[in-house]
C-alpha cells in the first residue's frame, strides 16, 4: 500500500498552500477533500446557470504577494483587481464615501466634519504605525516564549527588539491599541458616527464581538495589512471570485505533481504509538501517510479527528476553550439586472467597491446585542459587494453577482439549531435591509443562496462557521495560537500539524499560515526551503 | 467648540465634488489660458502649473521683472476671538504679543513632544483676527489646542484666493494698478486696499527673497484681481510662472518647505524621521520668554540634555551639477546626511544645497563634508564626489527685498 509523505486534510487555500510548498520540495503529497469541489472558504461555485459566486469569502486583500510568486500563481490564472471606493449609505438619503484619490476622499469626510476630514491624516498615520509593526510577523513562525531552543530565543529577541526599539509612547500605544475597542479608538480622532462606522467595519467583521468590545482594534489592523500589488490597506476582487485563489493553488499543486482527491472525507487521524501514520477516509479505507497536516480548524482537528486519548489534557482543555464563535451568515445573490441605490450618483464608483447601511457605531452594537441573545440582527451589519461591477467572468454582460457578508448571525438560534424556516426569515432581514435603499431591488433577484453557521459548518467545515477559524484577539494572536505552546504548527501528536487560519498569523485569505507551516515541516524534515521566499520587506 | 453638524441638504450640495478629482483654483481660467507648456501637478488637491511658458525663463521673470504665481492652494485658517493672541502664543514658537495688527511673521508649531507640525506665516489682520497659512492641514490640532479658550477656528483654503506677486517691478505693477498707499508696507506689513466692492489683503510677504508682496482676496474676486495685475503689469514685465521657477528663488532664499525639506510630525510614520525646531533651522524662533506654548517643556529639556540629533543647513558644492537627494559624507566615508533640495542658483552662480545632517557634521563638525552626485547621462549614472562647504542661508540676498520705499524699477 502506497504511503504518501504528506496527506493534507482539507482542500481551503492554507492546506493547497502548504500542499504546494511541500510537493515543490520533492515530498509526495496528497490533499483530501471532503467535498467535491475544491477551495474550502475560498470558493467559486456556480448554483444557478450562468452566475458564479464567491461562496464564502469575497475579496482579496491579504494574500501575500510572496506565496503568488512563489507558487506561480499568476501563471495559473490569479489576477486580483483592486477596486474603487465604497460607501455608508445613510437613513437620511445621504451617504459617506471612500474614495481612492486622497484629496478627494479628505473632501467627502469634509462633507460631514471638516474636522474629521482632517483627522483622517494622522489616523492612517497611527493605523500604518500598527501595521507596520505587524506585518513582518506574519512570514514568521511565532516564537514559543517557554523554549529555550536557540531558534525560539533569537526570534524572541528579534520580536524584543522590535518592540524595544519604540519609544516609551510607542509602546504605550501599542498596547492600548492592541487592547481596545475600535469604538474608543475611533473617538480619539472622529467626531462623526458615520465615519466612524464606516472605520469600525473592519474591526468587527468576523468577530463575536461588538464595536465596543475590548480587542477590537486589532482586528480592524488585521483588515489594514493586506494589499493590492504594493498599495497597502487595498482590497480588490480576484478575477473569477475566490474561487480563482484555490483553482490556481490546486493547478500549481497538480503541476509540480500533486495529487488531489475530492470527495473524501476524513473521520480520524491515524495515530499510533503517538505518530500521526495517516488518515482513515468515511467508508473505512486507510490512506497512510507519513506526516498529516490538518487545514480545519483546531476544534474540529482535534475534537473530531483525533482521538481523545492521544491528546494531553491541559491541551485538550484549551482546545476546547480556544474562541471560535460563530458570529457572521452569507447571504449570495444572482441579480438580472445592476440594482439602483437613488441616494448614489449616477455611476458612483462606490458601486465598484463595498456597500452599507449601518450608519452608526451605536447601530452595530446594537446589532451585536441581538447576537449575545442568541438572535441574528434584526438590523444587520452588511458588507455588499458585487464584484461583476468589475470582472466580466462571473456573470454575463448586464447580469450581476452581490455577495451580502451579514452581521450578527449566532450558531444556535435561541439556544436551539438552526432549522430552513429561520434560514429564510435571516435572508428575508438582509433582502428587506437591501430594499429599503434600493427600490425594486427584490425584483431583480434570479437566485439567493442563503449561508448560516449551519452551513458554513456543514458545508466548509467551519466550526460554528467563524471565519478566522477562531477569533483574531490578542489572548489568541501570535504564540498564543491557537492555544499556548503549539504556535509553532506542531501538535502533541508526532507528525500531525496544523495549517489552518487557526494557526499564526490567523485567519483571511492570506495563505501564510499554510505557508509558515511548510517551513516548520521541511525543519522538521531537514529539507530545503530554498523554494520559499522571504517577507518582503517592510523599509 | 461644539462640533459642527452639517445638514443633509448641505452635504448633498456637495457631493458632486467627486466629479471632478482635481479642483482648479480661482485663477484656474487664467492660468489656463496662459498655460502653453500644458505642464500641471498636484498641489494639496489642486491643479497648479509647474511651467506655463518656459519653466527657466519663468524664473527670470521673478529676478528681473515681476512674476505672478497662484497660492490659492496654500491652506488658511482663520483663527478670531477675544483670546485669539493669546492662543496663537500657546500655539507657535514666536511671541506673538510682538506681532501688532498689520504684521506677519514666518512661525512654525510642534506637538507636545516638540516635534514641528509645520511652517507657516501668520497674518494679525486685526487686534482679534489671524489667518494662519501653511502647507498641511491642521484643524484637529488647531480646534483642540483651542480648548479653553474663546476662540473660532475655521478653514477658509477654498474661499480665499491668494497670489503672490514677486520681483523687481512688483511694487510698481501694484501702484499702476492704483493700490496707493503700498509704499508704505514694509517687509512683514499688511494693509487692506479696495478692490471691486470689495478689498484685497495685501503684505509684503514671499518666497523668494525678493520685493514681493502677496494678496488675498474673496474668491468670487479672483479673477478681477488678476486682471487687474496684468493689465497693470502688462508695461512692468508682469509674467505668470509655475512651481519650478518659484522654487528655484525659494531654494536660492533659503527657505525650507514642509514635507520636503523636513516630515512633519503628524505625517512621519517612521518615528525617527520627526524634527525639532533646532533640528530644522527653526530654532531662533523658540521664544522661552513668552510663556508656556506646545512643545515648549520637551524643546527645552532637549537643549539641555543635548539630545538635538539633526541639522538643517545650506550647502555650497563644488562644480555646478546640482546635488539634489545625494547622500552626505564625512571624509568621503561615513554618511551623516541627505541633500533634500538642490540647484544650480542662476543669481549666486553656485551650486547650492539645503541638506539636513546628523549632528555633530554640519553642528560643530563641518569640515571634509561630501556630496555623492549621481547624474544620469544618456543612460549612464556619471558618480560624482563633491566637496560640500556649510554656508549661512539665505543663498541669495538681495537689498531690494527689504529696502523702503521699495524700488521703483
Amino acid at each position: 500500500m502506497k504511503t504518501y509523505d504528506a496527506i493534507i486534510i482539507g482542500a481551503g487555500h492554507n492546506g493547497l498552500v502548504n500542499a504546494c510548498y511541500l510537493q515543490r520540495a520533492g515530498l509526495d503529497v496528497l490533499v483530501v477533500e471532503k467535498n467535491d469541489w475544491i477551495g474550502g472558504a475560498a470558493v467559486s461555485r456556480e448554483l444557478t446557470p450562468g452566475f458564479l459566486y464567491s461562496n464564502c469569502s469575497y475579496v482579496c486583500s491579504l494574500f501575500r504577494p510572496e506565496i503568488m510568486r512563489d507558487l506561480e500563481l499568476p501563471k495559473h490564472g490569479l489576477q486580483v483587481i483592486a477596486y474603487e471606493g465604497g460607501a455608508v449609505l445613510t437613513q437620511d438619503g445621504d451617504y459617506l464615501a471612500s474614495y481612492r484619490d486622497h484629496d478627494a476622499h479628505r473632501r467627502e469626510y469634509a462633507r460631514w466634519s471638516p474636522r474629521d476630514a482632517e483627522a483622517y491624516e494622522r489616523y492612517a498615520r497611527d493605523v500604518t504605525r500598527q501595521c507596520r509593526f505587524i506585518q513582518p510577523l506574519l512570514m514568521r513562525t511565532a516564537p514559543d516564549p517557554t523554549s529555550f531552543r536557540p531558534r525560539d530565543v533569537s526570534e524572541l529577541v528579534y520580536l524584543g527588539r522590535k518592540f524595544a526599539g519604540l519609544s516609551a509612547q510607542e509602546m504605550a500605544e501599542m498596547l492600548r491599541f492592541w487592547t481596545m475597542s475600535i469604538s474608543d479608538f475611533l473617538d480619539e480622532y472622529f467626531e462623526t458616527d458615520v465615519i466612524k462606522a464606516y472605520l469600525a467595519l473592519s474591526g468587527i467583521i468576523g468577530t463575536a464581538l461588538g464595536p465596543m468590545s475590548p480587542g477590537t482594534a486589532y482586528v480592524l489592523l488585521h483588515h489594514y495589512m493586506g494589499e493590492v500589488d504594493g498599495s497597502v490597506g487595498a482590497w480588490g476582487y480576484a478575477r473569477g471570485g475566490m474561487g480563482a485563489v484555490t483553482r490556481a493553488l490546486a493547478d500549481s499543486f497538480r503541476a509540480s505533481g500533486g495529487t488531489i482527491r475530492t470527495e473524501a472525507e476524513v473521520e480520524r487521524v491515524l495515530v499510533k504509538g503517538g505518530e500521526a501514520k495517516g488518515v482513515v477516509l468515511a467508508g473505512g479505507e486507510e490512506v497512510l501517510g507519513r506526516l498529516v497536516v490538518s487545514n480545519a480548524d483546531v476544534k474540529r482537528t482535534f475534537l473530531k479527528l483525533v482521538e481523545e486519548k492521544e491528546l494531553p489534557d491541559p491541551f485538550l482543555r484549551r482546545v476546547r476553550n480556544f474562541k471560535i464563535r460563530g458570529s457572521s451568515g452569507k447571504v449570495n445573490i444572482a441579480l438580472d439586472s445592476m440594482p439602483e441605490f437613488p441616494a448614489l450618483p449616477k455611476d458612483s464608483p462606490c458601486l465598484r467597491g463595498d456597500l452599507h447601511f449601518t450608519d452608526s457605531v451605536e447601530r452595530m452594537e446594537r446589532a451585536y446585542d441581538d447576537w449575545k441573545a442568541e438572535r441574528w440582527s434584526a438590523d444587520p451589519f452588511l458588507d455588499m459587494v458585487m464584484p461583476t461591477t468589475l470582472d466580466p467572468t462571473m456573470a454575463a454582460p448586464g447580469k450581476h453577482f452581490m455577495s451580502c457578508f451579514v452581521q450578527y448571525c449566532p450558531p444556535k438560534v435561541d439556544g436551539r439549531d438552526w432549522t430552513d424556516a429561520d434560514r429564510d426569515a435571516f435572508a428575508e432581514t438582509v433582502i428587506s435591509q437591501i430594499a429599503d435603499y434600493s427600490p425594486g431591488f427584490r425584483d431583480r433577484i434570479v437566485h439567493m443562496e442563503v449561508r448560516t453557521p449551519r452551513e458554513l459548518e456543514a458545508e466548509v467545515g467551519l466550526t460554528e462557521g467563524n471565519i478566522f477559524q477562531g477569533e483574531l484577539t490578542f489572548d489568541q494572536l501570535l504564540f498564543n495560537r491557537p492555544v499556548p505552546g503549539y504556535a509553532q504548527y506542531r501538535s502533541p501528536v508526532n507528525g500531525l500539524y496544523m495549517c489552518g487560519s487557526s494557526t499564526h498569523p490567523g485567519g483571511g485569505v492570506m495563505g501564510a499560515p499554510g505557508r509558515n507551516a511548510a517551513a516548520e515541516i521541511l525543519r522538521d524534515l531537514k529539507k530545503p526551503t530554498k523554494h520559499m521566499s522571504e517577507a518582503h520587506d517592510v523599509i | 467648540m461644539a462640533k459642527a453638524t452639517k445638514s443633509t441638504s448641505a452635504r448633498r450640495d456637495a457631493q458632486a465634488h467627486i466629479e471632478m478629482l482635481r479642483l482648479e483654483t480661482p485663477f484656474h481660467p487664467r492660468l489656463e489660458a496662459l498655460s502653453q507648456q500644458n505642464d500641471w501637478y498636484t498641489w494639496a488637491g489642486y491643479k497648479a502649473p509647474l511651467s506655463l511658458w518656459d519653466e527657466e525663463l519663468e524664473y527670470f521673470a521673478i529676478r528681473s521683472q515681476a512674476a505672478l504665481f497662484d497660492i490659492s492652494p496654500m491652506v488658511k485658517y482663520r483663527i478670531e476671538g477675544p483670546d485669539a493672541e493669546a492662543f496663537c502664543n500657546r500655539l507657535t514658537l514666536r511671541d506673538v504679543a510682538k506681532l501688532k495688527p498689520g504684521r506677519v511673521h514666518y512661525t512654525a508649531w510642534c506637538d507636545e513632544n516638540g516635534h514641528v507640525l509645520d511652517d507657516g506665516t501668520l497674518f494679525r489682520l486685526s487686534a482679534d483676527r489671524f489667518r494662519l497659512c501653511c502647507q498641511e492641514r491642521h484643524l484637529p490640532w488647531l480646534m483642540d489646542s483651542a480648548i479653553g479658550f474663546d476662540v473660532e477656528v475655521e478653514e477658509e483654503t477654498e474661499t480665499i484666493a491668494g497670489l503672490a506677486l514677486q520681483g523687481p517691478t512688483s511694487f510698481a505693477v501694484l501702484r499702476a494698478a492704483g493700490l496707493d498707499g503700498v509704499e508704505r508696507l514694509k517687509p512683514f506689513d499688511l494693509a487692506t486696499f479696495p478692490h471691486k466692492r470689495g478689498t484685497v489683503t495685501i503684505s509684503r510677504t514671499g518666497f523668494t527673497g525678493d520685493l514681493g508682496y502677496e494678496l488675498f482676496v474673496d474668491a468670487r474676486q479672483a479673477l478681477s484681481l488678476w486682471d487687474r495685475l496684468m493689465e497693470a503689469g502688462r508695461v512692468h514685465g508682469i509674467r505668470a510662472i509655475g512651481y519650478t521657477a518659484l522654487n528655484r528663488a525659494r531654494i536660492e532664499a533659503g527657505f525650507i518647505v514642509a514635507n520636503a525639506d523636513f516630515v512633519t510630525a503628524e505625517h512621519a510614520v517612521r518615528a525617527d524621521r520627526v524634527r525639532m525646531p533646532d533640528e530644522i533651522g527653526l530654532g531662533w524662533m523658540v521664544d522661552r520668554e513668552k510663556g508656556h506654548f506646545n512643545g515648549r517643556r520637551a524643546i527645552l529639556k532637549a537643549r539641555e540634555k543635548g539630545a538635538l540629533r539633526h541639522v538643517l543647513v545650506g550647502l555650497e558644492v563644488e562644480g555646478n551639477v546640482p546635488a539634489e537627494h545625494a547622500i552626505v559624507y564625512h571624509k568621503g566615508k561615513r554618511e551623516v546626511g541627505l541633500v533634500s533640495a538642490a540647484i544650480w542658483s542662476p543669481t549666486a552662480k553656485r551650486n547650492i544645497a539645503i541638506a539636513s545632517l546628523d549632528r555633530p557634521y554640519g553642528d560643530t563638525v563641518t569640515d571634509d563634508l561630501w556630496v555623492e552626485i549621481y547624474a544620469m547621462r544618456e543612460l549612464r549614472y556619471v558618480k560624482l564626489m563633491k566637496r560640500a562647504r556649510v554656508v549661512e542661508r539665505p543663498f541669495v540676498k538681495l537689498a531690494r527685498r527689504s529696502a523702503t520705499p521699495p524700488g521703483d524699477f
